[in-house]
């Protein structure tokens, strides 16, 4: 007999969860690969694996990728510097870590563009040494590198914040170097959440829109990303076409996710 | 002889990392954000003003507070049935329904916009159903909702989950025993107990609402003074070489995100703790 369940709500909390959740994720991304599945695996091919896809995949993908590396290296700077250390200001430079989840995300792509364009304050600066940082490859990794960071800050503050001071002044006492004892004790310790934090950042950046199409100037074949891609697909009525591109996509990152996913779990299995 | 601590770096060092922090988001972060005001004072206040009045932006005013009023009381209910079944249950599928919850935030917007576009555009799944009953969704207002939904789908129930886990059961199971029923239990003892956590993910849930541009943008159709939201008539302006209303608009939505990070702090120097989540 199943055990007398205490709290009351089950059926209606499930209810209003299932109900909700169907209707708005799982049925209409069921159809998009429904929709991509009626054509066959020759088409399929023949979408995926033209040039102008592939290029757009290799920009998206890599420019994601150098985006959250960027992101962890900063990201563990910020929150190291959070966590550890008092001084003034500190409180304001941990609220503006947020600004880029509550910034409209095509606010940030035209401010980013005016900055890094070859006349704006910062582009103008990487343009005379040669740079050319906004409509280049470079503009959208800057672009992926502003959505990710704070990704990275949250998931590492809590963790750094839980660190106990006793491995440290064990390792002190040992005769430790603070460099030492960073690299050979607290920082395998962050590991994980450093992993989570490039992991959502990365996902994140796959998927980034509003952003990027401002500051890449979308030369298909050069800074075309892949969901503008499929925009541009859209625009042009074929709808076979961008559910196909937009099931890969989204096959591809769940794959990512998910073997991230399963390093993460060796890890803290190993760890333990 | 001062004391100096071993778990600490040295003051250079100390003062180094801090410095390189503070450089990275003001070089980062911080510059983006003036850039947005100065260029929306560039031409000066009464451009500004003018530009925020005209009709289309106006319109588009209407539109984003519209979808962000049905959208995200849609979604603080959903989020707060779905924070109590995972956190008061223990069910067979539990952790398969938490990774569905997540999944919007793998699912690019453009795509979330797509997915509607294939079910009720003019050629989708309910296409000519839709057009015999003279109902429109896709290039209208239910298309630009229900995009609005699917990205802001996670934000409350996110915010709730660790949050309530973290506060386990046992309030509730005593007021069990004292005889309160369903309603009253969630009334007078969750209720209280969540508040400012629920209040932070509506906000979160709200600045997204406001702010989405993607999925927004293949649903819209862009008719002007119809169906641009506020981040799509930016968009059109911007593309238009109309930088100053441009931004007048972009300043208005900074402002809100603004807005929303103050409430943030607000709400965690209430609660005295951080009600940090993930986005």
């Amino acid at each position: 007999m199943p055990k007398q369940r205490v709290i009351p709500g089950f059926g209606l909390s499930m209810g209003i969860t299932i109900f909700w959740l169907s209707s708005i994720i799982i049925i209409p991304l069921a159809a998009l690969f429904i929709k991509a599945a009626g054509l066959g695996p020759a088409e399929w091919w023949a979408i995926l694996t033209s040039p102008r896809t592939l290029a757009a995949a290799k920009l998206t993908f890599g420019a994601s990728a150098a985006a959250a590396g960027v992101s962890v290296v900063l990201g563990l700077l910020v929150a190291w510097v959070l966590v550890r250390y008092e001084f003034p200001g500190k409180k304001l430079l941990d609220a503006i870590v947020d600004l880029p989840f509550a910034l409209p995300t095509a606010v940030a792509g035209i401010t980013l563009t005016q900055i890094y364009a070859p006349n704006g304050w910062i582009g103008k600066i990487l343009f005379e040494w040669g740079i050319k940082s906004a409509y280049s490859p470079i503009g959208v990794f800057i672009a992926l590198t502003f959505i990710g960071f704070p990704f990275v800050v949250r998931t590492v503050q809590p963790v750094m914040e839980d660190l106990g001071h006793d491995l440290e002044e064990a390792a002190a006492s040992l005769g430790a170097g603070r460099w030492t004892t960073f690299r050979r004790v607290i920082f395998p310790m962050l590991v994980p959440a450093l992993i989570t934090g490039f992991t959502l950042a990365f996902a994140r950046a796959i998927g980034e829109y509003g952003s990027v199409i401002f500051i890449s100037g979308n030369l298909p074949m050069k800074t075309e990303i892949l969901p503008l891609l499929i925009v541009k697909q859209l625009e042009q009525f074929k709808y076979e076409a961008a559910a196909v591109i937009a099931s890969g996509m989204l096959i591809v990152s769940f794959g990512l996710l998910f073997l991230i996913n399963l390093l993460q779990r060796r890890l803290n299995w190993q760890a333990r | 002889m001062a004391y100096r601590s071993v778990t600490t770096e040295s003051a250079p060092v100390r003062c180094l990392l801090i410095g390189l922090a503070f450089i990275a988001l003001t070089l980062f972060l911080l510059l983006p954000l003036a850039a947005v005001f100065i260029e929306a004072f560039r031409r000066g206040a009464d451009v500004l003003v003018k530009s925020l009045s005209e009709d289309a932006a106006l319109s588009a005013v209407k539109l984003t507070l519209t979808a962000a009023f049905v959208a995200v009381p849609l979604n603080t209910i959903f989020g707060v049935a779905a924070a109590w079944l995972i956190t008061k249950f223990r069910f067979k599928g539990r952790t398969f329904l938490l990774a569905l919850i997540d999944l919007p935030f793998a699912v690019s917007p453009v795509i979330a916009g797509l997915v509607f576009v294939l079910l009720f555009g003019a050629r989708g799944w309910f296409g000519p159903f839709l057009q015999d009953n003279d109902i429109q969704i896709i290039f209208a207002m239910p298309g630009i909702i229900l995009a609005t939904v699917f990205v802001t789908f996670p934000f409350v129930a996110r915010e709730l989950i660790p949050l309530m886990e973290s506060q386990g059961s046992d309030q509730e199971e005593a007021a069990v025993t004292l005889g309160a029923h369903g309603w009253q239990i969630f009334r007078r003892v969750t209720i209280p107990n969540i508040k400012w956590g629920l209040l932070y993910g509506v906000l979160l849930c709200n600045a997204r609402a406001m702010g989405e541009f993607g999925a927004v943008s293949v649903v819209s159709g862009h008719i002007r003074g119809k169906t641009n939201t506020l981040p799509l008539h930016v968009e059109v302006l911007y593309n238009e070489y109309q930088f100053s209303a441009a931004f007048a608009c972009a300043a208005l939505l900074a402002l809100l995100a603004l807005v929303t990070l103050g409430l943030k702090s607000a709400v965690e120097h209430f609660t005295g703790h951080s009600a940090k989540g993930r986005h």
